[in-house]
């Protein structure tokens, strides 16, 4: 096993193991969007209206719940330490940490996006373009947030910095992806000129993250 | 192989932890830093892993893995254990091994010289401190790096264990390994050389 896999296998085995938080994010996600309808009241044009919208959102706060512990657990009990001296690259070490916390956050997220479409009253069309936005999306919203997991390293605080310093990154990544949404639903424009865009944000971030990240816990560590 | 500081200094939260540190170990041979709480002796072995920067003078590795910085071909054993408590002994090793690129020992082999065998299937996070820090140097074992940078390795071991942890440094000397140590108790390496460091300055001996 390749020092990427075996970095990938841990973080994966980690999340799912009892104290892990794997199952955290789905249950969050489903929590924030049982919570809209009884806010907003059972009036179903608005619900499918403003769906695509709740879910993204949703998702979007659902998968930074995992990730402040990203790299923060493996600076308080050492690891990182020898983390930076291994013979795989930093950033390809945050690449393999980033796909197990899709892997672990953002893919179930994408699992329960239908079901709780039901709950919204989305249209089976709808509903299949939600999920494939949050395919497509997740994993920009994990390597952005991987550069402000190392941030907190580096600054060494936690908790409520990281949606405070994240957040504000993901904007396009959320406007794209619910546009592409409701220009899957009610048009008029095609559903291809967001979600292509929202794919090309996607692209960015699985390049920048890891690199700006590596660059953060270098300068953190000295 | 020959390890070698000339005029080192580090600077920490704006303090000087220490300046003009010098010495030269040839493969097999042990330096013994000693002093008191806060003299800097973590700061220096961090410094050698590359993990704290060097503020001031050189450090060289003649002989080493001209493509891997020194830090990667030294094990740096800290206060921290680096075990995930809700892997199994094994699980922890077997993780380190792959990641830093082992093989050189069998981990059940590596296990057993520290005295954990019976208990590598159990999670780490029932181990107690002195059964985290075995595991921990089984590590040492099991992934081959020419230089060992020990902060306070025996600090919560019982006096067997200590014997253990000084015999197999001194087996890691005799196989043509650099061990820099850290300690306010006595190991018993044969051949040793001392480096107290100061409350303020550093003097080699």
């Amino acid at each position: 096993m390749s020092a990427f896999t075996a970095m990938l296998a841990r973080d994966v085995r980690l999340a799912t193991r009892a104290g892990g938080g794997a199952l955290m994010g789905v249950l969050f996600f489903f929590i924030v969007v049982t919570l809209m309808p009884f806010a907003l009241g059972p009036d179903l044009a608005l619900l499918q209206r403003i769906g695509p919208a709740v879910l993204w959102l949703g998702a979007l706060l659902a998968n930074l719940l995992a990730l402040d512990r990203l790299l923060a657990v493996d600076h308080e009990d050492g690891s990182l330490d020898l983390i930076l001296n291994a013979p795989l690259p930093l950033e390809l070490t945050l690449v393999a940490k980033a796909a197990a916390h899709w892997l672990t956050t953002g893919v179930p997220l994408v699992v329960a996006a239908p079901l709780l479409g039901l709950m919204l009253n989305l249209e089976p069309a709808s509903t299949a373009a939600v999920a494939l936005t949050l395919l497509a999306g997740t994993p920009a919203l994990t390597c952005i947030g991987l550069i402000g997991a190392a941030l907190l390293v580096a600054l060494r605080r936690g908790g409520l910095l990281l949606p405070i310093l994240i957040l504000p990154l993901t904007v396009p990544v959320l406007i794209f992806g619910v546009s592409a949404c409701n220009a899957a639903i009610v048009g008029p424009m095609p559903f291809g000129t967001p979600f292509t865009i929202l794919c090309a944000l996607t692209l960015v971030s699985l390049v920048v993250g890891p690199f700006a990240a590596a660059a953060a816990l270098r300068h953190a560590m000295e | 192989m020959r390890l070698s500081a000339y005029n080192l200094r580090c600077v920490r939260g704006g303090c000087q932890v220490f300046d003009n540190l010098r010495f030269a170990l040839e493969s097999g041979e042990a330096l013994v830093v000693t002093g008191p709480n806060g003299a800097g002796k973590s700061s220096l072995l961090r410094l050698i892993g590359g993990l704290v920067r060097i503020d001031g003078g050189t450090l060289t590795l003649e002989g080493g893995d001209a493509e891997r910085s020194i830090g990667e071909q030294a094990h740096y054993l800290g206060h921290l254990d680096a075990l995930k408590p809700s892997l199994t002994a094994r699980e922890n090793l077997l993780f380190w091994v792959q990641f830093l690129g082992g093989g050189s020992l069998d981990t059940a082999d590596a296990l057993e010289q520290v005295g954990l065998a019976g208990l590598a299937d159990l999670p780490a996070g029932y181990l107690s401190a002195g059964q985290r820090r075995r595991l921990s140097i089984a590590r040492l074992l099991s992934v081959p790096r020419p230089i060992w940078l020990l902060d306070e390795p025996t600090a919560p071991l019982d006096a067997a264990a200590r014997d253990d942890v000084a015999a197999l440094m001194q087996a890691h000397l005799t196989g043509g390994g650099i061990v820099v140590v850290a300690t306010h108790a006595p190991l018993g390496l044969v051949g040793a050389r001392e480096l107290r460091l100061g409350a303020a300055r550093a003097i080699a001996a």
